[in-house]
């Protein structure tokens, strides 16, 4: 353990520190530009420089490690003056517009220029202008203004894991980009917009629509798949400006996929802001009481058991919890969250999170990949596996359609039968498994949405059971589930009472005529030509898929819009939290389903949010806890039984439509044009 | 010469030059196959007279190396040529070594001879000049490096007659101009002249 | 004067045959087995004994370098040679040589080098213009192979040691040793940030050292007269013989091998025919290559050309690349040639370096013509301070010593350029 002295305080730190991590241990502040606590050191901008007693010259604080008996000066006229030096430099190519940059305000060069910056220039020869270069339709560049930190080409090629960034040329005609003109071929892109010190990078949708302090910051939860990365929703008046990702080491680190940041243009178009009533095979507007009215009306003389309610991916819990709370009361037990028919057993937790958490990732060895796509079904897990495989001992086997990860896989090859023949030792894969220390599997929903879904899920099980991926203090079966809704409705219960019917009882019923009224809570993506001649009422936020079916629409909350309890994969409860109020008429979904029962005489129990946690607490103890996944116990799950031949398949075939949010954004169109239809995804390497 | 450059769609080394890869590649250790990728370069440049992005890209993909990475390395050291240059490549050495001995007229004597300046080349495409940095043969100051070889000790009109040699498609040879033993003191060495060996010196051309 | 007999190069010039059976006539390979089978840590002790100091600028003890590498290695990692033949530094030329005339005293030395410190395998990373040198050292080190001097059981030794040649490809800044063996690895030539150092993890994350051509080649000849010959030559702690170049304004520009600490004025007057037009038409002279400071004449007049000597003086010796500047040298110029030669060569990795590099020369431009502001010499001065020690590498600090060599010794020449650019210009408008 290296002893230090930083400006006269004895410090200890562990072996392998740089002096750069002793100062901030003693909260001392080091400026810097070119590192970064999750890229590998480069050591070039030369900000962080210290002075050390006894070294002829000023060190670079964050490359330097800590040694016994250094003396560290971070404040001494000599690194002062070395750091002015350093800051002159900066300065000298690098333009004076700030009043039109989108850095302005939250620029680390500005911030530094500050502390470290003279008054006045002496540059007077002409500064270096560099053409602008075109990475796509998320980041914007303004090359002049780069500063050659080297922070994209390091993310690009350490986490995101594409090639495709660098420097080139040299001395001061070195320029960064991809030299050969093209749009980054990462779902991870946009990090590289925050990780820019300067506004050399900056984000193509939001440029030049708002000022950094003048936005409301909001702190929230990403719903745009079921990883539930940590945001921030950035607004002003009544709209959302931009998302970004905040810190969550458990979860998503410091980053966040593409569609998480740039969708948000889609919660202002095709937006649901009034209530609607079919007349005469018509959408018509309505107001509140009348489509109140309507459904009332056409709940007359139906049993419960002719009503169901599907709830889609999207869907807070507590909206779940009143939809379902709703049902009961109509003594309706037809209800599921299980859009796409995925054969999840709601009765085991074990068989439905993942189990190993996001970060437990870093600590396993192998992970068998079982019909599932993590780069586009789920990003900042994809990220974690392969920060676990860059560090080495490490091997992905994947049984599943190939498509390009970012790490180097082992193929098993598509047939789904060979699950069974890992589970019973014959397949060469069930050694690799059972030779590691901390082997884990990860099973998508293209292996369990399908109709022999139980009995893959009972396969992956006795995988897991029979390669030691289930033992004490180490449970390495994981399912990624694609949608936010998804865990938080298994946990409230919006599954099928006793003789209820799911998803495919439910859409069977109303085509035979059994159902006569089902009430889809944000629910898109089952197919609408299954609801028959049933009456359909539609509670959410877009006009998509369910919109266009609906008798009745009820406008909804979109995430940003309500205070929400979302529970993402690994059973960890997040709170979502308002941001900007809804559009128009719309109103927050729990609300909008207390409020009819109401009309309908069956007023439900709970009158404002805190009371509806309440109830949802008492009703599942989950939802008292927050950002904790509790362990879940080991049990029998799944139905043995034979599995199809017919090969798995990924269940997002396009990153960028996903949801109604995504199908209503322009920036995600765009995309999906240029990534996935115009092909540009589909050839992206697996470069490590 | 001014023409827009006609990048080639495609490249692949000869078979020749594909076995010479392969060689170079053996001098690194398994899986260090990386470190050929100056050599390979260079070969490519040599087969093709100048360096296109499919060159680089087909030395990407055989080194099993990113393309960016190709091309970081491609822009960061001067000798590879990522557009066409003239048959002759004149690269003038104007260093301070070779500037105190008179190197402006070395590139003087090309925009006499040839009509080109320093980043020019000739129309018919025989001639390209580029000034360079030291080339470490400052004892025989200036020099004017033409393709792979050293022209030195040289002066406004030899330089003139060297350039119109080879014009004429003569091939002047290579070293001092003046006829000095290398890097001898002018009028021959004055150290090592005391040393005899067991058998007599064998003559060496070319320099 | 250093004698004959006491040359090591004794082809310098390329009169004789390069090939291998005329060097072994010269000397080369005599008793090569014996020396290797005396074993590593005696070719260590006498590399120390003979008080070598780098050939290629820094002065670092040679044998000490090579006691640096590991003596095993558990992990199983191999030890590497790697040979810096990237002369670039302007006014230097002397590797040249040795690479063209006498390729065969650099592979003997690699091999004892190689047994010195351990290493299996050396690269000899030649610049990329030295096409034709690469091309004679290549013949040089194939000769050896086909000779049994390298290879499996090199000399019948028992030890086995493999030799390439790896060509360059237009970088000074590969000369900087952890940017060499980036280029070597097959990347930019940016150089690593140290710690680690080679010796403990260079060449593909292995123990590597990496040394001069002259270093390595005058190793053979010292481990076979001993190191105390070599001590015995020069003076204390700057001892042998040493190839000098010598450049500009000289009557006759050479290279020639001198004893270390001869006399500056001795080495231009001896051996290339003295100063042009004479010792007191001298303007300046720069003795290590572009690197080191500028010295003026008076200083010229007695300074000895050794490590030491030139240190004391203000400047360095460098690569011992000594370009004279006579009287009718404009030396703002002069130097402005080489901050722009600077600028062409940073890697642009450092801030620094690759902002400062460009700034000062663009100052300097001005200050040919005098079309600047007297204060800006102190600017000058003040941006070049701001380089030197803030880089990754010593690149920024060698760019700034010129400049910082010319403020210190020219200041009146620069202040009177820029006066008379001034009163130009108040004629031309009056």
């Amino acid at each position: 353990m290296p002893k230090l002295k930083i400006d006269g305080i004895d410090i200890e730190v562990p072996p392998g520190t740089t002096v750069l991590q002793a100062c901030e241990m003693l909260g001392v502040e080091v400026p810097r530009f070119c590192f970064h606590e999750r890229l590998e050191i480069a050591g070039n901008c030369r900000m962080c420089l210290v002075e050390q007693e006894k070294a002829p010259k000023p060190i670079a604080s964050c490359a330097m490690p800590a040694a016994d008996n250094m003396v560290i000066h971070t404040n001494s006229p000599r690194a002062r003056k070395a750091r002015q030096g350093v800051m002159e430099f900066l300065l000298i190519n690098h333009p004076l517009d700030c009043p039109i940059c989108d850095q302005g305000g939250e620029c680390d060069l500005q911030d530094q220029a500050m502390a470290y910056g003279f008054d006045r220039g002496r540059y007077r020869e002409n500064k270096r202008a560099v053409k602008d270069k075109e990475l796509g339709p998320l980041v914007k560049t303004i090359m002049t203004r780069c500063i050659h930190c080297t922070r994209c080409i390091r993310f690009a090629t350490e986490i995101a894991g594409v090639e495709e960034l660098g420097a080139t040329g040299r001395g001061e005609n070195m320029e960064v980009g991809t030299y050969v003109e093209k749009a980054l071929t990462s779902e991870l892109s946009g990090n590289i917009i925050d990780l820019c010190p300067v506004g050399a990078l900056t984000s193509k949708p939001y440029a030049f629509t708002a000022r950094s302090w003048e936005l409301r910051k909001t702190e929230s939860v990403d719903v745009l798949d079921a990883v539930g990365c940590s945001i921030r929703v950035d607004s002003r008046g009544p709209q959302v400006m931009r998302v970004l990702p905040r810190l969550n080491e458990a979860v998503n680190e410091e980053w966040i996929s593409d569609k998480t940041r740039f969708a948000y243009d889609g919660l202002t178009r095709q937006r649901l802001d009034r209530p609607y009533v079919r007349r005469d095979g018509k959408l018509a507007p309505a107001t509140w009481a009348e489509a109140f009215g309507e459904i009332a009306r056409r709940m007359e003389g139906l049993a419960g058991t002719q009503m169901a309610a599907i709830a889609g991916d999207l869907a807070d819990a507590e909206s779940m919890y009143a939809l379902r709370a709703l049902m009961d009361a109509l003594g309706s037990p037809n209800r599921d969250c299980r859009q796409d028919g995925a054969a999840i057993d709601p009765a085991v937790r074990a068989s439905y999170l993942f189990n190993t958490t996001i970060a437990g990732i870093e600590a396993a060895d192998v992970c068998l990949l079982v019909g599932t796509n993590p780069r586009w079904e789920a990003p900042l897990v994809n990220a974690r596996l392969r920060k676990r495989w860059r560090r080495g001992g490490f091997e992905a086997l994947r049984l599943g359609p190939e498509m390009p990860l970012t790490y180097d896989v082992t193929e098993l090859g598509n047939d789904p039968a060979a699950l069974g023949a890992i589970a019973d030792g014959s397949h060469a894969a069930a050694e690799r498994l059972k030779a590691a220390k901390a082997p884990m599997l990860i099973v998508g929903m293209g292996a369990l949405a399908r109709p022999d879904g139980a009995a893959v899920l009972a396969a992956a099980r006795r995988v897991a059971e029979a390669c030691g991926m289930v033992r004490d203090g180490w449970n390495g079966f994981n399912v990624l589930h694609t949608a936010a809704a998804r865990v938080g409705g298994l946990e409230a219960g919006f599954v099928p009472g006793a003789g209820g019917r799911d998803v495919a009882g439910i859409l069977g019923g109303a085509a035979s005529g059994e159902i006569g009224l089902v009430w889809l809570l944000g629910a898109d993506e089952i197919d609408m030509q299954r609801l028959g001649r049933a009456f359909v009422v539609y509670q959410g936020h877009h006009g998509d898929a369910g919109a266009h079916r609906a008798d009745v629409i009820l406008p909804g909350a979109a995430y940003t819009e309500k205070d929400g309890l979302y529970v993402n994969m690994e059973g960890r409860v997040q709170e979502g939290r308002r941001a900007v109020f809804p559009p128009g008429e719309a109103r927050e979904d729990w609300k909008i389903i207390r409020a009819f029962s109401a009309v309908i005489g069956r007023p439900l129990p709970f009158d404002d949010l805190a009371a509806v946690r309440a109830a949802l607490a008492a009703a599942a103890p989950l939802f008292a806890t927050r950002e904790t996944p509790a362990a879940a116990g080991w049990a029998a799950f799944g139905a043995p039984g034979p599995i199809a031949a017919h090969p798995f398949r990924s269940p997002v075939d396009d990153f960028y439509m996903t949801d109604a949010i995504c199908r209503a954004s322009i920036t995600m169109a765009e995309c999906s044009e240029l990534y996935v239809r115009g092909g540009v995804a589909a050839h992206t390497g697996t470069h490590g | 010469m001014s023409a827009a450059i006609v990048e080639p769609a495609v490249f692949a080394f000869t078979p020749e030059n594909a076995a010479r890869a392969d060689a170079i590649i053996a001098r690194y250790p398994a899986g260090r196959q990386q470190s050929a990728v100056l050599p390979l370069l260079d070969l490519a440049q040599r087969q093709h007279g100048w360096l296109p992005r499919a060159a680089m890209d087909h030395v990407a993909a055989k080194l099993k190396m990113a393309p960016i990475r190709v091309y970081e390395v491609a822009t960061f050291y001067t000798m590879f040529n990522l557009r066409p240059v003239g048959k002759h490549f004149l690269q003038a050495c104007t260093t301070t070594p070779c500037w105190l001995r008179g190197s402006d007229e070395v590139v003087k004597a090309c925009r006499t001879v040839l009509g080109i300046g320093v980043g020019e080349s000739t129309a018919d495409g025989q001639f390209s000049l580029v000034e360079v940095e030291c080339l470490g043969a400052c004892v025989n100051a200036p020099i004017l490096q033409v393709n792979d070889d050293f022209y030195e000790d040289l002066d406004g009109p030899a330089t003139e007659r060297l350039l119109r040699a080879l014009q004429n498609g003569e091939t002047p040879p290579h070293g001092s101009v003046t006829g000095r033993q290398t890097s001898a003191p002018a009028g021959g060495p004055k150290t090592l002249t005391t040393l005899t060996f067991d058998a007599a010196p064998a003559a060496e051309g070319g320099e | 004067m250093l004698s004959d007999k006491d040359r090591i190069f004794t082809n310098l010039y390329g009169v004789h045959d390069w090939r291998l059976a005329a060097a072994r006539r010269r000397g080369d390979w005599d008793g090569t087995r014996e020396l290797i089978l005396k074993g590593r840590d005696w070719i260590v002790a006498e590399m120390k004994a003979s008080g070598l100091r780098g050939r290629g600028g820094a002065g670092f003890p040679t044998g000490l370098k090579w006691s640096f590498m590991p003596k095993s290695s558990p992990d199983g990692r191999p030890s590497y040679l790697v040979v810096n033949a990237d002369e670039s530094e302007p006014g230097t030329c002397k590797d040249r040589d040795i690479l063209r005339h006498d390729p065969q005293k650099l592979v003997e030395g690699c091999l004892l080098a190689g047994v010195g410190m351990g290493a299996s395998a050396g690269y000899i990373y030649v610049r990329g213009e030295f096409y034709n040198e690469a091309q004679r050292l290549q013949a040089a080190v194939d000769e050896a192979y086909a000779a049994g001097l390298l290879g499996r059981d090199a000399c019948g030794s028992g030890y086995d040691f493999e030799l390439y040649v790896h060509r360059g490809a237009g970088a000074y800044i590969c000369g900087e040793e952890t940017a060499l063996l980036e280029s070597l690895e097959g990347n930019k030539g940016q150089p690593r940030l140290k710690p680690p150092f080679p010796a403990q993890c260079g060449l593909y994350g292995c123990p590597t050292t990496v040394n001069n051509v002259e270093s390595i080649a005058v190793a053979p000849t010292i481990l076979r007269r001993g190191g105390a010959w070599f001590a015995g030559i020069g003076r204390p702690n700057n001892t042998g013989t040493k190839v000098f170049c010598i450049s500009g304004h000289v009557e006759r520009p050479c290279n020639v091998e001198e004893t270390m600490g001869i006399p500056l004025r001795e080495l231009i007057e001896a051996h290339c025919g003295g100063v042009r037009g004479g010792w007191d038409n001298l303007l300046a002279v720069i003795p290590g290559g572009a690197s080191v400071p500028v010295m003026p004449k008076a200083t010229c007049d007695t300074v000895l050309m050794d490590f030491d000597s030139l240190r004391e003086v203000g400047s360095g010796l460098g690569t011992a690349a000594v370009i004279v500047m006579d009287k009718s040298t404009d030396i703002i110029k002069a130097i402005a040639r080489l901050s722009k030669f600077y600028k062409h060569e940073s890697c642009g990795q450092c801030t620094p370096c690759r902002e400062g590099t460009g700034w000062m020369w663009r100052v300097m431009e001005r200050m040919v013509k005098g079309q600047a502001e007297v204060d800006e010499i102190d600017m000058l001065l003040d941006v070049s301070k701001e380089i030197e020690g803030h880089t990754i590498c010593a690149l920024g600090d060698a760019a700034a010593w010129p400049v910082q060599g010319l403020i210190r010794h020219f200041r009146p020449e620069m202040e009177q350029r820029i006066l008379a650019y001034k009163s130009a210009l108040r004629a031309r408008a009056a």
